[in-house]
């Protein structure tokens, strides 16, 4: 112990404090990298505890079934889960080439005056918080969709084959599982295309210029060089932004209908998860709760399977 | 110091026997505006308060089960068998009537007239355009646009629904046969709304929609009505008599509980689509002092509490059934077989 201490004053006096203040440094990182996982271990573990019952009282059959029956504690996510994963799709479906349009516009051919403002937008839009899109979809947005377009739709497509089922809404009232997703579209918009704004600006401009320089067309030069540079972080905004369409909660509750059905149309009422846990939560009791938690770790365990496969993607599109 | 701590000691009890005086109760939503003004009086007058949690018809039943409060209220009321098995009594307090709401363009309130079976086959989606045949039978003079109908429901579990839904399912077996009657049933079609509120909002908001909503909420907010076709075959304004014509024709010894239903009643004038809301109290509580202080609590409402009712849109019990379920309180009884009322 003596030898040991009477070693210490042997080492290099200035590297000691730079030494433990690396040490220091190293473990604070590592404890802040530790906190995430302990902090999802123990979401996930309270989702599990708190849904455990509904899962045991109606096993495998609580993702099948497709019957929601407060009063007779009869829970099936079926719906909820549909509702979730198509207004996430439609969302994606409608927002990403738009967000990518929007990026590329103003990374490569806009004026310099029009380029601020729009950037500019773009980033106040990401501000703006979920219920104002709520609202403003309920009272704008809908009215508008079931006057301009869901009546006049529904008139022409009832009776076809296919498209009579899918396009046809029983009742047009500009709620549904469309308009859900035509406004989370709105909500995921600003995130990817500012991301990828971003990412294009940094690209050297080297890599263009002498692309442009072998003769290539603008739309070459976004295709071929900065789709493949930018490409990573692209799959990783979109990302970003299905994780929150598959969680947006209040604006969803607004404009989705609350219907605790599967329908054929994607103009139909429906609901999604975060929607259903929204709209009960606060009076819900015994079996009940166990089974809106339950719905909570579902979507849980959805977001997780949807990064898996993000991750998945990245690394292939990095092997290139 | 000490006395401070000796003070503060003394309050902290004071508060403790405060609190144990007050009554607590959960369950229906429907009511409670009128409990919440009840309890303001009474707490003026006797300082004894009341903890009412409004979470829901379904929620009062559970909780009064799970003995957490003196009191469960519900607007479905329990069948005898479930009363006797869970050891319950079971009384109304006040009443109210349910009125399909509307937003139809050009439609005034009460101008338009429906059946039940119509309802019945709107919400069915079997019907889609207010221009049916079936309605403008009914509707001579009426101008009904050539749009569909969206029909507007409560997405959560509510005695609002159970009345609605009990109604349908009385004037048409098709309903009662697919759908039946519950607190909350799988709808066909339409959009769900979120309590009285939600269901109010999307009337308002959605062109062509048709909700139902308690008679209060429908005219604090203004809503457009329909009027429905009653047993008789007229078609009476719904107001406080035309819900206090359905008690009246009413025989409240029908059922267990005083559980009967309201709907469909006969009278000229009675509003076809009427309930009561009702109490429910263990007959040997374990806590009979709670017990007790819930029937005085409900036995001052009786005497004082109608004009508040009124008030509001509430139709208070007629007197003779107040006089029945006080009979019945006598059911109540503590440790000994004592009725404590």
């Amino acid at each position: 112990m003596t030898a040991v201490t009477q070693t210490m004053p042997a080492a290099p006096l200035r590297k000691t404090p730079k030494g433990t203040f690396d040490l220091v440094f190293r473990n604070a990182s590592f404890l802040a990298a530790l906190f995430v996982l302990v902090l999802l271990a123990g979401i996930m573990l309270s989702m599990v505890i708190g849904g455990w019952p509904a899962f045991r009282e109606f096993g495998f059959g609580f993702i099948t079934s497709s019957v929601w029956d407060t009063q007779n504690d009869q829970y099936g996510a079926w719906p909820a889960i549909v509702g979730t994963l198509s207004t996430a799709l439609i969302a994606l479906v409608i927002g990403v080439p738009l967000s990518l349009g929007i990026a590329v516009y103003l990374t490569q051919l806009a004026p310099p005056w029009f380029k601020q403002p729009v950037a500019t937008a773009i980033e106040l839009l990401a501000a703006v918080p979920s219920i104002i899109y709520g609202m403003w979809g309920l009272f704008v947005f809908v009215p508008l969709f079931a006057a301009y377009v869901q009546v006049p739709l529904s008139n022409i497509v009832e009776g076809l084959p296919l498209v009579g089922t899918v396009l046809y809404s029983r009742s047009p009232s500009g709620l549904g599982i469309f308009t859900a997703g035509i406004i989370l579209a709105f909500m995921i918009i600003p995130f990817i295309a500012s991301i990828t704004r971003d990412m294009l600006e940094q690209i050297p401009s080297v890599l263009r210029e002498s692309a442009y320089g072998i003769g290539a067309t603008t739309w070459e030069v976004v295709r071929h060089v900065l789709v493949p540079q930018a490409g990573v972080s692209i799959i990783g905004a979109v990302m970003l932004g299905l994780g929150r369409a598959l969680g947006e909660t209040m604006a969803v509750t607004f404009v989705v209908g609350n219907a605790n059905r599967l329908s054929a149309s994607i103009l139909d009422p429906g609901s999604t998860i975060a929607s259903r846990i929204a709209n009960e939560f606060n009076e819900a009791l015994g079996l009940q709760l166990n089974a809106l938690i339950a719905l909570g770790c579902i979507l849980f365990f959805v977001t997780f399977v949807v990064l898996v496969i993000a991750r998945i993607l990245v690394s292939r599109v990095k092997s290139y | 110091m000490r006395k401070i701590l000796i003070l503060a000691a003394a309050s902290i009890g004071l508060s403790g026997a405060v609190q144990a005086a007050d009554i607590t109760g959960a369950g229906a939503t429907f009511p409670f505006p009128i409990y919440a003004k009840w309890a303001e009086a009474y707490k003026k007058e006797t300082n004894i308060g009341l903890n009412y949690q409004s979470i829901g018809s379904g929620g009062g039943i559970r909780q009064i089960k799970a003995k957490t409060v003196a009191f469960g209220a519900t607007d479905a009321p329990l069948k005898g068998e479930e009363l006797t098995k869970e050891g319950l009594i079971q009384f109304p307090t006040v009443m109210g009537g349910v009125v399909p709401a509307i937003n139809v363009a050009g439609i005034e309130a009460g101008k338009l007239k429906l059946t039940g079976q119509l309802i019945a086959e709107i919400y069915l989606g079997d019907i889609k355009k207010w221009n049916d045949p079936k309605i403008a039978a009914l509707n001579a003079g009426v101008t009904l646009p050539d749009a569909s109908i969206n029909p507007v429901y409560r997405s959560d579990g509510s005695g609002t629904t159970f009345v609605w839904t009990d109604y349908l399912s009385r004037v048409s077996p098709d309903w009662k046969t697919k759908i039946g009657a519950n607190q909350s049933v799988q709808w066909p079609v339409g959009i769900g709304g979120k309590g009285n509120e939600g269901v109010s909002a999307s009337v308002k908001q959605v062109a062509n929609s048709i909700g139902y909503v308690e008679y209060a909420y429908a005219k604090q907010n203004k809503l457009s009505f329909a009027l429905v076709q009653n047993a008789d075959g007229n078609y009476p304004a719904p107001d406080d008599k035309a819900f206090q014509a359905a008690a009246a024709n009413a025989n409240w010894n029908e059922a267990p509980g005083f559980g009967i239903s309201l709907n469909n009643q006969k009278g000229a004038q009675a509003w076809p689509i009427t309930s009561a809301t009702f109490i429910l109290i263990h007959a040997k509580p374990e806590k009979p002092e709670e017990a007790q202080a819930a029937l005085k609590f409900f036995d001052w409402a009786y005497k004082s509490g109608d004009e508040l009712a009124t008030g509001i849109d509430y139709v208070p019990l007629p007197g003779k059934v107040k006089d029945m379920v006080r009979a019945a309180w006598k059911g109540v009884v503590d440790n000994s077989g004592k009725p404590i009322f």
